[in-house]
């Protein structure tokens, strides 16, 4: 017979002893510090986000006004020859408006007219006088725009030369700040006071709608086919892989995937919507596939059950009860992945989508620019002036990415059925 | 006959055979009910419909698809069958260089022709396209109306119209599901079959190993030899996507999933979650620009301020900061996914022994979670190494092999990038690099991928 051994005599710990007190005081202080570094870690991950949001709004708003000066022009003494009564188009073309402008504005303006006025300055005022030909008998003010020395120097960043012409032509009181509808309308440019985003705006609708038509029939498809119909084997198994490998493929390997094969294997247009749109639409694909699986997989299988057993074939069940109610939760995934389309810009240079672009693209086989590459092309720019217009750009790409992503949500929350 | 104008005829008489399609399978229904049997019908009108609109389309479509492709050479032919053909010059590109001037003015794309040869040639050219165009157009409209024929005569009232259009749905939905595995063998094919040409040009060896990397001085023709070595692209992507970037992102990413999960109440994590993931929703574009704006240019002064030699305005630490900024939510999500998948029984016993919330967070929920962190850790340097924007705004072209964060080191991505904007040869061994270089990003990447989704998913079963 073996002795159980006594355990050993322990007294009952002290709680209220100096040691014990002192050691739990310890205990709550790294409590307490390990969840203000956990508070800490938190803001300031969003205080980067804030500073970043901050600087680009700091930036960017300039961008979207520009420095207009009043030009008092006295219609019938200055050399323009134009007769009010017949003003078309040719008769404007003809009557050698930035020469009168340059003449009329030295005039005004001092010798270094040139130097403050934009080279565009003359098309306000053949707008003007387009609108309304009567203004061609009679002394009118018009606003024209600034260059962009002048209009960086009223903005507080000019060269000393141009922050004394400021001074001056505000003593003239000729100055305005107005909206630059240009920056919203006009294309690429080399001057930072003519140059806007419309043409890239467009390129990037049309790549879009390209990436779109795309990837969503392709996407939803085989998503479907994944979850509904194929019995599980080796080849549901690859084409798994296969989605699972493509969305964590880095996106620069899908420009260079475009680059050899819709380039220069299949000779279709370079820097086109198209090409841009193909690329994209492989990338956004596996999201929008599974985003497409998880939303299908939670429609309840009992609803499927009840269609079969009131006598539906398999599609029906699938394209009538099945995809109807998984569509909120598809809709979301794919509106996700191409707010990323959006903002992706490696892949397009890869296929040629940086030149320099000044028209805005007529259809998808035409040379286009997008929204990202354009702020890439802009953020390379030497002159000053262009610091504001990518800023600017960028404040509109972050603003439709914003909607897109609040879209995504709010689909989510009004449409997300909990079974 | 234009293409649009074919297509849009094509539609219609799809649209019309559809319609009156249904509505014969609509009259067999009424008389079959009229006579009292009421499942003589097999399929609903509808699926009649459809079955003789895609027999009217799709062999039309067909057709069109492969005569679209052939027609050019048939023009091209009876173009040079052309009197005027003969004066054509012998050297393949100047005559390809007319045919396609002609070519343009007679499809109407440009409005006159340089080349007095090519303005003789638009005559036969129109002519040709003429002719073929007309003949496409008629060949697919006869294909449509003979399909939409056959179909029509089958529609009996046991005819399984239904079954014929679905299983048409079945192939288009298999078809559309290979569409990935063509995606992933052309990837694989156009890397393989461009590095495969490099390395017939450069010793691959050379290329893993060398520490010597001037592609620039090899396309000026200083031979091939010791301007591709990418070991200090290698070493650069590492430095600045797994060292740097993780050094900012683990710490911030861990803490904020933690805080979130465990400490902040309802509220605050409904509205900080969503903010930190706005920081992934951010286009690389705009963090390049902010690191190349704001970022770079402080570090470089502060640099310059506390004396360290060689800052560059353009540094390793601006791209690796404002890259790991970018992958906080990643490592945060992947840890919070793995945090909650921790059995809350081992999170009660440990607080029931009287430990903190911290001292349970730290002694039990990291180590029972450290799988899933390492996992999610793994993808975020597959994700980092992978990142083209930000390195390419600011990380700089020199290829240093250097550990000074302030100075300029170039990555993988980076090279690619300007490697292939620019002028394009197709030939040369400095456009083929960057298919070499675009294969071991991928294999690298793909390498981490399958190994964090292996030590995800093992750890997952762990508890399950």
């Amino acid at each position: 017979m073996s002795v159980t051994p006594t355990p050993p005599q322990r007294l009952p710990t002290d709680w209220k002893s100096d040691a014990m007190r002192k050691r739990i005081a310890g205990r709550y202080a790294a409590e307490r510090r390990f969840k203000y570094a956990g508070l800490f870690a938190v803001l300031l991950s969003a205080s980067f986000l804030a500073f970043l949001l901050v600087t680009m709004m700091g930036n960017g708003l300039r961008g979207f006004t520009r420095t207009e000066i009043a030009l008092k022009i006295d219609f019938p003494a200055s050399p323009l020859l134009l007769d009010p009564a017949a003003i078309t188009d040719e008769s404007l073309n003809q009557a050698n408006l930035p020469m009168v402008t340059d003449t009329v504005a030295k005039k005004l303006l001092g010798a270094d007219a040139d130097t403050l006025l934009s080279p565009t300055a003359w098309v306000s005022i053949r707008d003007a006088i387009k609108a309304d030909p009567k203004i061609l008998s009679r002394t009118e003010t018009i606003s024209v725009p600034a260059s962009t020395g002048l209009d960086l120097a009223a903005k507080g960043q000019g060269s000393p030369e141009m922050e004394a012409a400021v001074a001056r032509l505000k003593q003239q009181d000729v100055l305005s700040t107005g909206f630059n509808t240009s920056f919203l309308t006009a294309s690429d440019g080399t001057d930072p006071t003519q140059v806007g985003i419309w043409g890239a705006f467009k390129g990037s609708l049309l790549t879009m709608i390209v990436t779109l038509v795309l990837s969503f029939p392709i996407g939803v498809a085989t998503a479907l086919y994944l979850e509904e119909y194929a019995r599980k084997s080796w080849w549901t198994d690859i084409i798994e892989v296969s989605i699972n490998n493509l969305a964590a493929v880095p996106s620069i390997i899908f420009g260079l995937l475009g680059l050899s094969i819709f380039l220069n294997l299949a000779h279709l247009p370079r820097s086109a919507a198209l090409v841009g749109g193909m690329t994209l639409a492989l990338m956004t694909m596996p999201v929008i596939v599974i985003a497409g699986r998880n939303a299908i997989k939670s429609v309840p299988p009992s609803i499927r059950d009840a269609a079969l057993g009131i006598g539906a074939s398999p599609v029906q069940v699938v394209f009538q009860h099945v995809l109807p109610l998984a569509l909120p939760g598809i809709l979301t995934g794919t509106i996700i992945g191409m707010a990323r389309a959006l903002g992706e810009t490696a892949p397009l240079l890869m296929i040629g989508m940086r030149a320099f672009i000044a028209t805005p693209p007529g259809g998808i086989t035409d040379p286009a620019t997008v929204l990202p590459v354009q702020i890439f092309l802009w953020s390379d720019e030497v002159s000053k002036g262009f610091v504001e217009k990518t800023s600017a750009a960028i404040i509109v790409l972050l603003a439709f990415l914003l909607a897109m992503n609040g879209l995504a949500i709010y689909l989510r929350n009004k449409f997300e059925t909990r079974w | 006959m234009t293409g649009p104008a074919i297509l849009l005829l094509l539609a219609g008489l799809g649209a019309i055979a559809w319609v009156s399609a249904r509505a014969r399978a609509l009259r067999l229904q009424t008389v079959a009910r009229a006579t009292g049997r009421r499942d003589a019908v097999h399929s609903l009108p509808g699926y009649h419909g459809w079955y003789v609109a895609l027999w009217t389309l799709i062999p039309a479509a067909i057709f069109l698809a492969v005569w679209a492709n052939v027609v050019p050479g048939l023009v091209t032919q009876s173009v040079l069958a052309d009197p005027a053909a003969q004066s054509l010059p012998l050297d393949g590109f100047s005559r390809s260089a007319i045919l396609g001037e002609a070519r343009a003015i007679a499809s109407g794309d440009q409005a006159g022709a340089f080349n007095p040869l090519s303005q003789g040639l638009v005559e036969p050219y129109a002519q040709a396209l003429n002719k073929y165009g007309v003949a496409g157009g008629v060949l697919a409209l006869v294909l449509a109306f003979a399909g939409g024929a056959y179909a029509f005569t089958r529609i009996r009232p046991d005819f399984r119209a239904r079954t014929r259009v679905e299983r048409l749905v079945m192939a288009s939905l298999l078809i559309a599901s290979l569409i990935a595995i063509v995606t992933t063998v052309g990837i694989v094919a156009s890397l393989l079959w461009e590095s495969f040409r490099f390395f017939s040009m450069v010793n691959p060896i050379d290329f893993l190993f060398g520490t010597k990397w001037s592609p620039q001085s090899a396309a000026m023709g200083y031979g091939n030899d010791d301007a591709f070595g990418a070991v200090p692209l290698f070493w650069g992507t590492i430095f600045i996507g797994a060292i740097i970037a993780m050094i900012v992102a683990i710490p911030l990413g861990l803490m904020s999933a933690i805080y979130l999960t465990q400490y902040a109440s309802p509220t605050v994590r409904k509205w900080m979650k969503p903010t930190l993931e706005m920081l992934a929703g951010v286009p690389t574009v705009v963090y390049g620009y902010f690191a190349a704006l704001t970022i770079a240019p402080a570090l470089r002064d502060f640099a310059v301020a506390i004396g360290i030699h060689g800052a560059s305005s353009e540094s390793a630490l601006a791209a690796g900061l404002v890259m790991g900024v970018m992958i906080i939510p990643f490592v945060s999500s992947m840890a919070d996914d793995s945090i909650a998948a921790v059995p809350q029984s081992m999170r009660d016993g440990s607080l029931a022994m009287g430990a903190t919330t911290s001292e349970t967070i730290r002694k039990v929920l990291i180590p029972a979670a450290l799988p899933g962190v390492v996992g999610g850790v793994l993808l975020a340097v597959s994700r980092a190494i992978g990142e083209t924007m930000i390195v390419v705004m600011a990380a700089g072209l020199a290829a240093n092999l250097t550990v000074n964060p302030f100075a300029s080191v170039t990555t993988v991505t980076t090279q690619i990038v300007q490697l292939l904007t620019g002028d394009q040869e197709f030939d040369s061994a400095k456009t083929l690099a960057a298919f070499a270089l675009g294969l071991v990003l991928f294999i690298v990447t793909l390498l981490l991928n399958i190994v964090a989704l292996r030590v995800v998913k093992k750890y997952r079963e762990a508890y399950e």
